[in-house]
């Protein structure tokens, strides 16, 4: 068996008054792919922000309970906010390339840490590229505009945009809802590939997706972790009867 | 008839009133532009433009007075604008009480009429700190009359680029003021330019404020900004009111000509930095 990636123990967050996680105890194995499925509004994506403290954003959210990313409590004080997004790196939705050249966007991390020297970023940008599987696609127009990208190659972009800070575990929020089916293909096979390096945790509306590349699933329902295993396990012969009713598809 | 006809015959009488409506705004606003134009243009030579003040009216001192007057009212007003603008945006909660307050009091601030600037930059600049008329103090209390508009807009500028945008660069590691510098500054750049010109604009076409605080001193040019001065928009008032009626329509046709590049730059510069721009709203 692997380390665990990320571990959180009795996790409770709230937004204002209203509860939105609830007593969730998880451990995420490092190198796998793990996927967060529940119908909208059940705190997965919420859950997934914890991570990186994207929720910090949020002026009401409060949270409680213990988060370890590679055993360090991220909600300590005096915690390297910067230093733990460098670890945990985020892809989002909608893809959100930067609007300037494809060269800037990835270079945006490094140069956040400190890199300046033109070899060092070109070869930051060739390898991260190469990894997101869209090098030979751009690598004649780097310094265009990424917005003139189709929104595969901008959610690619991301990605190795993402990488660029040299994360080890990548949280991805839906990558493949904006996307047509065979954009969705090559990000599936991108995060198989990906995830020999990096731990991998994605949320996903779509439940093919999550028997397509997830090792592990983990099941939310109205803030709380209703069911987490295998995810053939899960899929196949689950626990809970409420998971049951979701996959099947009687609600969602 | 009936009264699916009188329906019919209503919506097209509503129809005739609005065209001819929308005939006469163009008609005024073609025939003041003409009018001026007619009565200015042959009026504006060399002498007028750029010639010492002597026998003959310039406006030499009113271009260096509406120059130094725009530079010093924008050299002011951006940065406050820019940064009130900014800490309205990315450093308070939006439903927050002081936003409210700084709202009203810029709403509030829009609405005064710049004579009412006017006497203040009199009372204050003029008469206590002891500026007598200048064109600092001038300068200063456009600064604070255009201070609403700037922040506004701004704030408009800022509020349009996509949260998605600043979320993907705090995730990438960037610290606040990296992703303020790198990612939402630039990309709120055009508004904020226009912005800026259209505030010049104000800046170029007012003449109360200016009155009570320069002291249209038309026939001597500024020798600092500490110096009294005029302003094309004074100029016009000066030469119309002194019995120098060519001049005032020259100086008036210079003036409608200085507007509308202005307006074209802002166009221009709305269409050269909005390319790409805000594409993933």
């Amino acid at each position: 068996m692997g380390k665990n990636a990320i571990s959180v123990k009795d996790c409770n967050l709230h937004y204002g008054s209203v509860p939105a996680l609830k007593n969730v105890t998880m451990d995420i194995r490092e190198r796998k792919v793990t996927a967060l499925i529940g119908p909208s509004g059940c705190g997965k994506s919420t859950f997934l922000r914890i991570f990186n403290r994207m929720n910090d954003l949020i002026e009401s959210c409060r949270i409680t309970g213990e988060i370890l990313v590679e055993g360090n409590d991220i909600y300590a004080s005096g915690v390297d906010v910067i230093q733990l997004r460098k670890t945990v790196g985020m892809v989002f939705q909608k893809p959100n390339p930067f609007p300037m050249s494809i060269y800037d966007n990835i270079a945006f991390a490094p140069r956040t840490f400190g890199i300046r020297k033109k070899a060092e970023l070109s070869e930051i940008i060739e390898r991260t590229l190469y990894r997101a599987g869209l090098w030979y696609e751009v690598k004649d127009r780097l310094h265009q505009s990424a917005l003139g990208l189709s929104g595969g190659q901008q959610q690619r972009l991301c990605i190795a945009r993402a990488l660029a800070a040299e994360p080890r575990i990548l949280l991805m929020d839906e990558p493949t809802s904006a996307l047509d089916p065979i954009s969705t293909g090559t990000i599936e096979a991108l995060i198989m590939e990906l995830k020999a390096e990096y731990t991998i945790v994605i949320v996903t509306h779509n439940m093919q997706q999550a028997t397509r590349i997830s090792d592990k699933t983990a099941f939310f329902l109205l803030g709380e972790l209703v069911e987490y295993g295998g995810t053939q396990k899960v899929f196949s012969n689950p626990f809970d009867g409420r998971t049951e009713s979701y996959i099947t598809g009687r609600f969602g | 008839m009936t009264r699916h006809q009188r329906q019919i015959r209503r919506a097209q009488l509503l129809r005739i009133f609005a065209q001819g409506m929308l005939f006469l705004t163009l008609l005024m606003l073609s025939g003041i532009v003409i009018f001026i134009l007619a009565s200015g243009l042959p009026h504006i030579n060399m002498q007028l433009l750029f010639g010492d003040y002597g026998k003959y009216p310039s406006i030499k001192p009113a271009l260096l007075g509406t120059l130094s007057l725009t530079l010093l009212a924008l050299v002011i007003a951006a940065p406050i604008g820019i940064g009130t603008a900014l800490f309205l945006t990315e450093y308070t909660r939006t439903r927050s009480h002081l936003i409210r307050a700084i709202r009203i009091a810029s709403e509030t601030l829009s609405g005064i009429p710049s004579i009412v600037y006017g006497i203040f930059g009199y009372l204050v600049f003029a008469v206590a700190l002891g500026f007598k008329y200048s064109l600092l103090g001038g300068g200063i209390t456009l600064a604070i009359m255009i201070l609403p508009l700037v922040v506004r807009s701004t704030e408009e500028s800022l509020l349009a680029v996509p949260q998605s945008l600043r979320e993907a660069s705090l995730a990438l590691g960037a610290s606040k003021v990296r992703m303020i510098f790198t990612i939402v500054l630039p990309c709120a750049m055009s508004g904020i330019l226009t912005s800026l010109i259209l505030a010049a604009g104000r800046v170029i076409s007012e003449s109360a404020v200016l009155i009570l605080t320069i002291g249209m001193v038309v026939n001597k040019m500024p020798e600092s900004l500490m110096s009294p001065g005029t302003s094309l928009a004074l100029d016009v008032y000066y030469f119309g009111s002194n019995g120098y009626p060519e001049q005032a329509a020259a100086t008036g046709v210079v003036l409608l000509i200085v507007m509308i590049g202005i307006n074209l730059l802002a166009v221009f510069l709305g269409k050269v930095f909005g390319k790409g721009e805000l594409m993933h709203g």
